[in-house]
């Protein structure tokens, strides 16, 4: 009977994050709709004549109304066709995918390390808490939150790559790279991602760890006779597993869709700089395609944390 | 010491010293003369070319929107790349400004300079094997000179009426004449493509000594030696990297640390500082760009002429330079010309602050109050600092200006051209012809400072069919000094290219026409071992 529960549970939310991601859908279509002028205006720019606008707007299909125009533009994506770009006529997906293969590269890097560690140190304060060894990893996590990413990374940059230079300045990527280059390459832009978002995570570990342990059961724990660490480990942290996993989804979405500035700074070919370069050009059809690629990254995983926390929560298990 | 010799030695190299001059320098420092000599040799060698090796270059002005069309170039990466696979009919010279054959082996017209005829250049062929005919560059001129092309050269090909083919001639035929066809021709879009690139504008194929060999735009470009290519005295290395970078420090870290070996637009705020790192040299390149204040000569209180010399006598250009530029510009002198122009009208009186005569005129003008200056971080870099020093050179003259910071985004087109005062910039154009004609007579696209004169316009339309070069500097010279005495420019700096490069980099040109030594930086220069 819980199995089913939980199944249905997990079922809902699925389709509950498909809801929205159609939602958004919407809402992205009818923003680009709301901006003056159309894609064929854009096109010709300067140089539109009525007869050229006329003529391009029915190659293009504009003349059909707005919801024939979303079905078409949906089904073209569900076909895993975004469109072309207008203004050097490329094909969006084929430009897109490496471009978000790469932060995800960058971003998958930067979790890999991040996040074990957030926890660990999350743990270990716990576990020392209030003396030297907690006071010491709180204030260096929320020193380097403090500081602007754009400041790690020069600082980063300075450091490693014009004095001791141990990694390059720019971290460049490109097809013909082999993996362990690569590696070289988003050591720096992975590194200063780690230390923006390290505080976030661990605090939150910190905390909702923390507040299990003044639970009675943990007390009980104690007058068992069990040791501090294997009390964290097999009591207080499955129990506060549910809010740390809320927060480490937030922050890989974070990683995903909010390093722009990262990815400026260490020259990285991410989305973040493709999207800023598309919108200064009003290239509406990748402004679209970008906007729901993160939206969907942003949905799928919150969707995941709340199935995480669905699954890690008896309570929400077993619903009264 | 040594950095003396080492300058010495250098100049002996170019030209610019006698060797029994450095012999005598050398032993004024106390070197002997057989040391002195063996510096010589190695000074000798480090001109000569080198061939061989991978460059580098870090460059600001990539987006992933860029294509290799090159009527659709605007910014400095496709610029620096298009310069490596692709060639023109005709280059300035980086001395005085004058057109020197590139496609077109020479080039003849009619008196009144109305026909002109180019004879293309034999044995040149494109990247796909064929031949380039002199059918490619009448159909590339037609690409761009199309009235419903995308092309940014159409403004300066607007006159041309018909493009035949005569042999080993193209011969173009001008609604008017105009003298200067063949620095037009110079433009950096008119890259000569198979068939004009009509079959295929962004293949990227053209006559350069590289070809293209990965195009991934706003993230990298690279192009490799061509095996086929005519000439011996450009393209030295063995491929051309050419990575985008767009963030300020990012360019100078990778230079730092000899990832990239030539980076451009040094920030002047911190070029002193970058001339300090070990192995960096600084490339400071006075341009014909110029950072500008605006006042509209149609609207009240500028269109009284008193006020307009006040303000123009009420700003330090000294100090502009010092100040907001670091040393690297040059003062200007209220007209839009400087020497890196043919045909520079020497010895016009540099106009100079004096708080005391734009006083006098100031009272003169009767006008009283503020007066209002718009600006922004976009206009210029520095020009919001700019603006602020120019408040207080002009207070010292008793004038009240109040400067107004307006955002960058929709500068362009709310304040420029619309509001009477206001800060801007221009880039350099080929010919003093283009420039006046893009800002200065009636009818021009921008005329930013609404000079509307009849006297000046027949002046610029006479100056552009005279093929006399000593009439023509005379009429060049009557346009400047009206333009310095009754227009609405206030001219404070030309501004320097600033460029810089690994030590191992030789051969820079300094090259006023563009920035990285004219767009050509990655053909002419080479890696030192």
């Amino acid at each position: 009977m819980g199995g089913a529960t939980v199944l249905k549970l997990i079922a809902q939310r699925i389709a509950l994050g498909v809801l929205l991601l159609l939602a958004v859908s919407v809402l992205i279509f009818a923003g680009t709709q709301i901006l003056p002028g159309d894609v064929a205006q854009s096109i010709l720019g300067q140089a539109a004549t009525p007869q050229a606008l006329e003529n391009l707007r029915r190659e293009l299909g504009l003349n059909d109304p707005a919801y024939i125009r979303y079905f078409r533009w949906l089904f073209g994506i569900l076909q895993g066709d975004l469109g072309t770009a207008l203004s050097n006529n490329r094909d969006i997906a084929s430009a897109l995918s490496g471009r978000l293969a790469n932060t995800l590269f960058l971003a998958a890097c930067a979790a890999v390390v991040s996040v074990p560690l957030a926890i660990l140190l999350g743990l270990l304060a716990v576990r020392y808490r209030n003396g030297i060894i907690d006071k010491a990893i709180s204030g260096f996590a929320l020193a380097s939150t403090s500081l602007p990413e754009f400041f790690i990374g020069y600082l980063l940059i300075l450091v490693f790559a014009v004095k001791l230079q141990w990694f390059p300045a720019s971290s460049t990527v490109y097809d013909s790279m082999g993996f362990l280059q690569r590696l070289q390459a988003v050591v720096l832009p992975a590194s200063a991602l780690t230390l923006v978002v390290l505080a976030h995570m661990m605090r939150m570990t910190r905390a909702a760890v923390l507040n299990v342990m003044q639970s009675a059961y943990i007390e009980t724990a104690e007058l068992k006779g069990l040791g501090p660490l294997k009390i964290i480990r097999r009591h207080a942290f499955p129990n506060a597993i549910a809010p740390i996993i809320n927060v480490v989804m937030l922050n890989l979405a974070f990683l995903v869709v909010g390093v722009v500035v990262v990815e400026v700074i260490f020259v990285y070919p991410g989305m973040g700089q493709y999207l800023v370069d598309h919108v200064s050009k009003r290239d509406v059809p990748v402004v679209q395609a970008v906007g729901l690629i993160f939206a969907a990254v942003y949905i799928t995983l919150n969707m995941v944390a709340d199935i995480a926390a669905i699954l890690a929560n008896p309570r929400l298990r077993h619903p009264k | 010491m040594s950095k003396e010799l080492d300058f010495l030695s250098r100049h002996v190299a170019s030209g610019r010293l006698s060797r029994r001059d450095f012999l005598g320098r050398a032993a004024a420092l106390g070197i002997s003369a057989t040391f002195a000599n063996g510096l010589l040799t190695s000074a000798a060698r480090a001109q000569t070319p080198q061939k061989g090796g991978a460059l580098r270059m870090g460059l600001v002005g990539g987006e992933s929107t860029n294509s290799l069309d090159p009527a659709t170039i605007l910014t400095q990466v496709p610029q620096n790349f298009s310069s490596t696979w692709g060639e023109l009919l005709v280059i300035q010279s980086p001395e005085d400004g004058s057109p020197q054959p590139v496609l077109a082996e020479s080039w003849d017209s009619s008196p009144d300079a109305s026909e002109w005829s180019f004879k293309i250049r034999k044995g040149v062929t494109f990247h796909n094997g064929k031949d380039m005919t002199p059918e490619d560059v009448a159909q590339t001129i037609r690409r761009h000179a199309d009235e419903n092309t995308k092309s940014a050269a159409l403004g300066v090909l607007g006159d041309i009426e018909d493009i035949k083919v005569d042999g080993d001639n193209v011969v173009f035929k001008l609604a008017r004449g105009n003298a200067d066809l063949p620095l037009l021709l110079t433009d950096y879009h008119l890259i000569i493509q198979p068939n004009g690139g009509f079959d295929d504008p962004a293949a990227g194929i053209g006559t350069g000594p590289y070809k293209v060999e990965v195009d991934e735009p706003g993230v990298r470009h690279m192009s490799t030696k061509y095996d086929g290519y005519w000439r011996d005295d450009v393209g030295h290395v063995d491929s051309v990297e050419i990575i985008v970078m767009n963030d300020n420090t990012a360019r100078m870290a990778a230079l730092q640390s000899g990832q990239v070996h030539i980076i451009n637009r040094v920030e002047p705020k911190t070029v002193a500082l970058l001339a300090r790192a070990s192995g960096v040299k600084i490339e400071s390149t006075p341009s014909k760009g110029h950072y500008v204040f605006l006042m509209h000569c149609n609207t009240a209180p500028f269109d009284n002429a008193d006020l307009r010399m006040a303000l123009k006598l009420a700003i330090d250009r000294e100090q502009m330079v010092q100040q907001i530029l670091q040393g690297h510009a040059s003062v200007g002198n209220d007209f839009p010309i400087n020497k890196s122009y043919a045909l520079f009208p020497e010895g016009i009186e540099q106009r100079a602050y004096d708080p005391e005569k734009a006083q006098f005129h100031y009272k003169k003008s009767g006008h009283s109050g503020p007066l209002v200056l718009q600006t922004s971080d976009v206009a210029f870099p520095g020009a919001v600092d700019a603006s602020q020093l120019f408040q207080q050179q002009a207070k010292r003259a008793g004038i009240d200006i109040q400067v107004q910071r307006e955002p960058g985004d929709g500068y362009w087109t709310e304040v420029w051209n619309k509001q009477p005062f206001c800060a801007s910039y221009w880039g350099g154009r080929a010919t003093q012809d283009s420039m006046y004609s893009t800002a200065y007579i009636e009818g021009a696209d921008w005329n930013d400072t609404r000079f509307f004169d009849k006297g000046f316009d027949k002046i610029i339309l006479e100056a552009r069919a005279e093929l006399d070069q000593t009439k023509r500097a005379a009429l060049y010279r009557d346009a400047a000094t009206k333009v310095r005495d009754d227009g609405g420019l206030i001219l404070p700096m030309f501004n320097d290219f600033i460029d810089a490069r690994r030590e191992e980099v030789q051969g820079w040109v300094s090259d006023p026409n563009h920035e990285t030594s004219n767009l050509k930086a990655a053909i002419r220069v080479w890696l030192q071992a």
